[in-house]
């Protein structure tokens, strides 16, 4: 027997970030680090529980063992509940075969039953690679005074980042008359910031048809909310104001990452209104020595850190040792930095060793030839030798 | 070995709370923050829990909301069981209990708790030591010995004269407790009884009993003292690193002691973690113009002055232009800015205004109290 919900939320985690390179190759992206304690999944999970909407499905599918083990049993976000609670949802095998999610409207069909078991008026379709505090109720709202059939988060970007997502037009009642999957040339700045609020009855029509056309891409943006409008359906934009960032590039995870030093940029996460919660190391308090000096930094428990430290994000039982540098960089759990080493525009995994005297990354300004410059990764699990030199844009995923 | 899912751990929360009144108005002994993170319970249910032990009741008596809260159902020490598990025992807890006057009471008040598990052995245990201590040794010491009870005991520098109520214990070649002290007035190196017993369950219910039949009330005198030639009393030596909190100077000390790498390796052993209640802040955040130096800063934590020698906990605040010096500032404390503060204790949620001048002396560190505004 199960209690009937609402809303229920799925959020989709399969995605393998091969744009993240080292840092997923184990594990699924939105199991990556960020902000010095966090996981990025932590901001739609608790988003979701701080929303009231306490029924999520995570699709998993591409290196799920990291992501299984971290949200456990979803108590760290009180999602350990008797009705609802957070169900990892992988792909399945059925008397008629086996397949992986070929598409996000495709992992959403496959879990039709998952969802059908709380009979929700409304599914939020979520994904596990953004960066963002926001408050899905108020667009649930929304999406009822509207008698929508879709509501889709929209946020204004520059025009000339505009190809990269969904876009879409509006008129002056936020209703969407056109949505194009990244269009080479944009008819606006109204970009899709994949969150989905839906009619499940609707929604449900939508993806038995999808399935049922073999050419389908069995995509939302490509085939569903397209199908919809072709048919004169109710979709909505909703507009958000806030921070939001897709950290879907090594780039822009080092600018998220960075984002969290500069106090011009409002993604506020000491607000204990609205907090964001993850599964916490059990450490004692982190120690800065004698020798040390921390500025413009996030620092979280179980370091030692007896070097320097500037505009940095360090995670939890990191070691920095004496004479070490860290600049300008973000260093993932576990990590030891050696003595003399010198972290730069960098992007360290977790459980790494970066020798004595080791270089990686170059400030920008040092560099005569710009375009040679970019953030150097390590990837996680890694052990960089003494005195070993990584360059800018370099990406390291095996022992050197 | 024996297999530690047959030993029963009783914490008395309560024990030693007037060795430092000013942390203890407001709180059990147990619930004393300690180490930017910590409440003194952690390190004794820690204890217990890395070394195996999975049932565990933690005896109260006044003041125990901090401690209710802070234990919650015990998630956080993987305490939350079917089968044993984490248990409060306030006092009026049974038939006939209440106030007790000293611990063979406080057991006796919750004699049906202990009748009702099924452990072999108990470990007594107060609030007031901060050590990595591994029972599992102790309870073995104790099977080998054959004693009827165990007491483990510190060899540390014991002085009459810091007025301060500690059991000093004088032992025999084998271990055996030939003699027991309570406040004795001698000055030296002296074996410190930590109050921490091992005996076997079925033979604590029966000194229980008998006890509380003939109105006794105190184990270190009608049964360490009285019946030392009756029972086959033994000491186990703790070597390790260890704290017996019962001053605000001593506290100061312990808390200081964890500016030492070697301590603080020995206390937080990645082997033997201490747990304690999740708050789910965010990292520790330093601003511009911060300078840390030798100093434990938790999670929460927004620095944008000057912090030298000092335990910060978690949620504090220290303004621009502030500095704080050989100083513990507790949870969600806020420093104001340009305030200069020098061997100060601050309670919880203390307001710090701008350019106020706080300075104490290593020997008397000023205490501001709770939700003080200064």
């Amino acid at each position: 027997m199960f209690v009937k919900k609402e809303c229920v939320a799925m959020l989709l985690a399969g995605g393998q970030g091969s744009r993240l390179y080292a840092l997923t190759q184990a594990m699924a992206k939105p199991a990556v680090p960020y902000g010095g304690k966090y996981r990025i999944i932590d901001f739609p999970l608790s988003n979701c529980v701080n929303s009231d909407i306490d029924t999520v499905g995570v699709l998993t599918q591409y290196q799920p063992l990291a992501l299984n083990d971290y949200i456990g049993n979803g108590q760290p976000w009180d999602l350990d509940r008797i009705h609802g609670g957070v169900h990892i949802l992988p792909p399945y095998q059925t008397a008629l075969g086996a397949s992986w999610y070929k598409g996000t409207a495709n992992a959403i069909y496959q879990n039709m039953s998952f969802i059908e078991r709380y009979s929700p008026e409304y599914v939020i379709i979520l994904s596990g690679d953004h960066i963002y505090k926001m408050d899905y109720s108020k667009m649930l709202t929304f999406h009822k005074e509207k008698n929508a059939d879709c509501t889709i988060a929209v946020l204004e970007v520059p025009m000339e980042e505009a190809s990269r997502f969904g876009i879409m037009s509006e008129d002056d009642d936020n209703r969407i008359f056109d949505f194009t999957e990244k269009p080479a040339e944009p008819s606006s700045n109204l970009a899709s910031m994949g969150v989905y609020i839906f009619t499940w009855d609707k929604l449900k029509k939508y993806l038995i048809e999808n399935e049922e056309d073999e050419s389908a891409s069995k995509d939302f943006g490509k085939n569903i909310i397209p199908a919809m409008l072709d048919d004169g359906q109710n979709l909505f934009a909703y507009h958000f104001t806030g921070y939001w960032k897709d950290v879907g590039t090594i780039d822009s995870l080092w600018e998220a990452n960075m984002d969290l030093l500069d106090p011009n940029i409002p993604l506020d996460l000491y607000d204990a209104k609205w907090r964001i919660y993850s599964r916490n190391p059990v450490m004692p308090p982190h120690y800065i020595g004698l020798e040390a000096q921390v500025q413009n930094s996030m620092i979280a428990e179980g370091c030692n850190i007896d070097g320097i430290v500037d505009f940095s994000v360090i995670f939890s039982g990191v070691t920095i040792e004496e004479g070490a540098v860290v600049r300008d960089s973000i260093v993932m759990p576990n990590t030891t930095i050696k003595k003399g080493a010198k972290v730069e525009y960098a992007i360290v995994g977790q459980d790494c060793i970066v020798g004595e005297d080791a270089s990686i990354g170059v400030r920008p300004e040092l560099m005569e030839d710009k375009s040679k410059w970019g953030v150097a990764v390590i990837g996680h699990d890694i052990k960089i030798n003494s005195g070993s030199v990584i360059k800018p844009k370099q990406i390291i995923d095996t022992d050197i | 070995m024996p297999t530690m899912g047959n030993v029963l751990g009783l914490i008395f929360a309560n024990m030693h709370d007037g060795a430092i009144h000013d942390l203890t108005k407001v709180r059990t002994m147990g619930s004393v923050p300690f180490g930017g993170r910590y409440r003194f319970i952690d390190f004794t249910l820690s204890n217990m829990v890395n070394s195996g032990i999975s049932e565990i009741g933690v005896i109260t008596k006044a003041n125990y909301q901090s401690l209710i809260d802070h234990l919650g159902s015990g998630r956080e020490w993987d305490l939350t069981r079917k089968k044993g598990g984490l248990h409060i025992l306030p006092p009026y807890g049974q038939v006939g209990s209440g106030m007790y006057r000293g611990r063979l009471e406080a057991l006796g008040g919750v004699i049906n708790f202990i009748r009702h598990s099924s452990a072999e052995y108990v470990i007594l245990s107060d609030c007031d030591v901060i050590a990595s201590m591994n029972f599992k040794e102790i309870i073995k010491a104790h099977e080998e010995s054959g004693a009827d009870i165990t007491t483990v005991y510190s060899k540390t520098y014991y002085n009459s004269s810091d007025n301060s109520s500690k059991t000093v214990l004088n032992l025999d070649e084998n271990n055996i407790v030939r003699e027991v002290l309570i406040n004795p007035s001698i000055t030296g190196l002296s074996n410190v009884s930590l109050n921490i017993f091992i005996l076997e369950k079925k033979f604590l219910e029966t000194i229980v009993a008998d006890a509380i039949a003939r109105n006794l009330y105190s184990f270190e005198v009608d049964i360490l003292q009285h019946k030392i030639n009756e029972f086959d009393i033994r000491g186990y030596e703790h070597n390790g690193h260890l704290s017996q909190i019962d001053s605000m100077l001593e506290f100061y000390e312990a808390n200081m002691n964890l500016l030492r790498p070697d301590i603080r390796q020995e206390l937080f052993s990645t082997y033997a973690p201490i747990y304690t209640k999740i708050r789910d802040e965010s990292p520790a955040k330093y601003g511009i113009n911060s300078s840390v130096k030798n100093s434990l800063i938790a999670d929460g934590c927004i620095i944008e002055g000057e912090v030298e020698n000092s335990i910060l906990f978690r949620g504090v605040i220290v303004n621009k232009g502030a500095t704080i010096r050989n100083s513990i500032i507790m949870q969600g404390t806020e420093v104001g800015g340009e305030a200069n503060i020098d061997h100060v204790i601050t309670d919880k949620n203390v307001i710090i205004g701008d350019s106020r001048m706080l300075s104490g002396s290593p020997q008397y560190p000023v205490f501001i109290g709770k939700k003080a505004v200064v």
